[in-house]
């Protein structure tokens, strides 16, 4: 059987089910991704978008579904820790897809912020949550995202109204917990208001060592003004595999940082889409990953500038050792009119080992001629003069290399805006680079 | 103290030292002179142990211990130090915690506790004033963006902080202006004892004001072909080198 035609017939099958534990706004939507998907089917490494990550291959183990939603007998505040402590009490879990209801921290959110469950806000406010739902991530142009708009149930949402500043950083912990191996499909909606701000950590775990793979499909839109900080995390195990498709709109003078840390992983593909849609948008995209064994990191970004006086600045370093690979494809386009933009991407890479390999391709499509546009990737070793000079000070190889790695992605951490994340951060990396950093199975490693 | 006997070394096949003989006793200031490509930097690269360069012939002994089997690690904890002819940036790796590494491998290598942090910052503080440093760069990325004269600075602090016994000054006065010269030559002055040793690497007399050598040899293709005392020195200032060429052809 063909990796699609297990997705179809599970559809098939199970459709009234599916829509039975789900709310209307999303079920709405099914009937289109499953016809797209049909025809289409996952795509193959010819199609540029998918170069270096074989989707269907991901896709074709057998996995179980909950789709008939029974309950996950587990409760994250007991078992979990998460490595960022001190960030704040602001503390969320979803478990698979299901946002975990006890014990929410005391409400401290400011008036009019929805947050919880995305089926259940879609029950409560199924006027707001139609205005987004599905409007960003467009099921006929990719397959995961198709796939993705077929099964999703539920998952998180958080609404930041006009003017409305959310002070705390919030946080929120994707917790994969299955005793056979899983396949979740996790929805995220983010929507913020004119004006408003929002900081949000989002951390990816697993629990348990069976095969994972998660979907996700994340669609964020940032109104006229607002400020949003999204960090991503992971620290899942060697076997998950995690393939997120990000949807951000920005409109006119919004400013939105987006920072994506692979810390251990199994299979990871990231793909953020971002239109610059109002004049003065401003986005800064960047990414980190740390890979070893034949861990795979693929991250593809897509920036669209469609106004004028826009920027963005792409920031993306890898650290690859043994047999581990690494994809980074960035693509910019500047539409005609979108003048004055300003737009920065750099890739670098380090490979420790000569069997590591990093792909890397910029892709600049300007259609404008008052911009200023500029790409930089690089791949490369440790620096050999650097490493002498701090053994001939008496630091030994072993450390001057780990310095030097340390040093290498510290640029994309220095980018982060929370102070406590940050330094936890450069602690976990510097873990990681040690191998004291273990890898997520059963959360007790990460108390 | 130092030993060199009969040393040959060669980068990438080509022999740059051929034979070279030199005692170094503590205490001692020698000044190693001589024209370009000579081989007074390949001395002191192989000295420290860089990898690029192969030692095909002799030995070298420090306090009794053979250097070529030491790590350029291990040289650095036995108390050898360079200072490099050009100091290497590196961004990313502040200067206070490049330096917390080096002297706490180097408090482990001699069984010693760690330093704590405020210990290690007063330690800081204590060097950087030997040098007249300023607390800016030392919060900076190493050599990241110093001029010519602050990275010369910064090498003499990192030795005012390692306190090796002995100490190897490559070129160290190249690209300084006077003032530069003068705080480096006195920090270099500062830390000298009895029990530590300096081999001062230069093309010109200009350093060798501030900083007496006793003793003065002259390194020409691969061999020292004149030892004398700090007369000689002055005497090179003064007629340069090709009566030594011409000396050593006869």
């Amino acid at each position: 059987m063909n990796p699609e035609q297990q997705y179809i017939d599970l559809f098939v099958r199970y459709e009234a089910m599916i829509c039975q534990h789900s709310a209307g706004v999303l079920n709405a939507q099914r009937a289109k991704a499953f016809a797209s998907f049909e025809q289409s089917g996952f795509p193959d490494k010819k199609q540029e978008q998918y170069k270096y990550t074989d989707i269907a291959k991901l896709f074709e183990p057998d996995y179980g579904l909950n789709l008939n939603r029974l309950d996950i007998p587990v409760n994250p505040h007991e078992v979990f820790k998460c490595d960022v402590p001190n960030m704040s009490t602001a503390l969320y879990f979803v478990v698979n897809d299901t946002f975990y209801k006890e014990q929410l921290p005391k409400s401290f959110l400011p008036e009019g912020v929805l947050l919880g469950s995305l089926k259940e806000m879609a029950e409560s406010h199924p006027d707001l949550v139609k205005n987004y739902y599905g409007q960003l991530a467009d099921s006929s142009k990719d397959a995961v995202t198709a796939v993705n708009t077929m099964f999703a149930q539920d998952g998180f949402f958080i609404y930041v109204p006009d003017w409305v500043v959310v002070e705390k950083p919030l946080q929120l912990i994707n917790i994969l917990r299955s005793t056979v191996d899983f396949m979740v499909n996790r929805r995220v909606l983010i929507v913020l208001g004119k004006g408003a701000q929002l900081r949000l950590l989002v951390c990816d775990h697993t629990m348990d060592d069976v095969n994972f793979l998660a979907t996700q499909v994340c669609e964020v839109y940032a109104g006229e003004g607002s400020v949003l900080d999204l960090y991503e995390m992971e620290e899942t195990n060697m076997s998950s595999t995690r393939i997120s498709n990000m949807y951000v709109r920005q409109e006119a003078d919004s400013n939105v940082l987006i920072n994506g840390v692979t810390l251990t992983n199994g299979s990871t593909r990231n793909r953020t889409e971002v239109v610059l849609a109002g004049k003065g948008a401003e986005i800064s995209l960047n990414g980190m990953a740390i890979a070893d064994k034949d861990q795979h990191v693929d991250n593809s970004t897509f920036i669209d500038h469609a106004a004028s006086d826009c920027t963005s600045t792409e920031l993306f370093k890898y650290v690859l050792d043994d047999e581990s690979t690494g994809a980074f494809a960035g693509k910019v386009l500047v539409r005609p009119g979108a003048q004055k933009t300003s737009s920065q991407q750099t890739n670098r890479n380090l490979c420790a080992t000569r069997k590591a390999r990093m792909f890397t391709q910029p892709q600049l499509e300007i259609y404008a001629d008052d911009v200023k546009c500029s790409h930089g990737a690089t791949v490369g070793q440790l620096d050999e003069t650097s490493l002498f000079y701090m053994r001939s000070r008496g630091i030994p190889e072993r450390e001057a290399r780990l310095l030097l790695m340390f040093a290498f992605v510290n640029e994309v951490i220095d980018n982060i805006r929370i102070d406590a994340l940050r330094e936890r951060l450069h602690l976990l990396v510097e873990k990681r680079f040690r191998g004291e950093l273990n890898r997520c199975k059963g959360c007790e490693n990460c108390k | 103290m130092l030993e060199i006997k009969d040393l040959h070394a060669s980068i990438n096949g080509k022999e740059i030292l051929k034979g070279i003989n030199l005692v170094v006793k503590p205490g001692e200031v020698h000044a190693i002179m001589g024209p370009n490509g000579s081989g007074k930097s390949t001395l002191s690269s192989v000295l420290v142990g860089n990898p690029a360069f192969e030692v095909t012939k002799g030995s070298i002994s420090f306090y009794g211990k053979d250097l070529m089997q030491l790590s350029p690690e291990d040289r650095s904890h036995e108390g050898i130090f360079l200072s490099f002819q050009y100091p290497v940036e590196i961004p990313g790796v502040s200067m206070v915690n490049f330096m917390r590494a080096a002297v706490n491998e180097q408090r482990k290598y001699r069984n010693q506790l760690s330093l704590s942090a405020s210990e290690f910052l007063k330690l800081m503080r204590e060097k950087r004033a030997v040098v007249e440093m300023d607390n800016k760069l030392a919060n900076r990325s190493v050599n990241e963006g110093f001029s010519g004269g602050e990275k010369k600075r910064n090498e003499i602090f990192q030795m005012a902080m390692l306190e090796p016994r002995l100490s190897i000054l490559d070129e160290t006065d190249s690209g300084l202006d006077i003032d530069a010269l003068r705080i480096v030559a006195q920090g270099v002055n500062t830390l000298k004892s009895a029990e530590t040793s300096t081999i001062v690497i230069t093309h010109y007399q200009r350093l060798l004001d501030y900083i007496k050598p006793d003793i003065v040899h002259v390194l020409y293709n691969g061999r020292i072909v004149k030892t004398a005392g700090p007369e000689l020195a002055l005497q090179l200032e003064e007629r340069g080198y090709d009566w030594i060429k011409e000396e050593v052809a006869e």
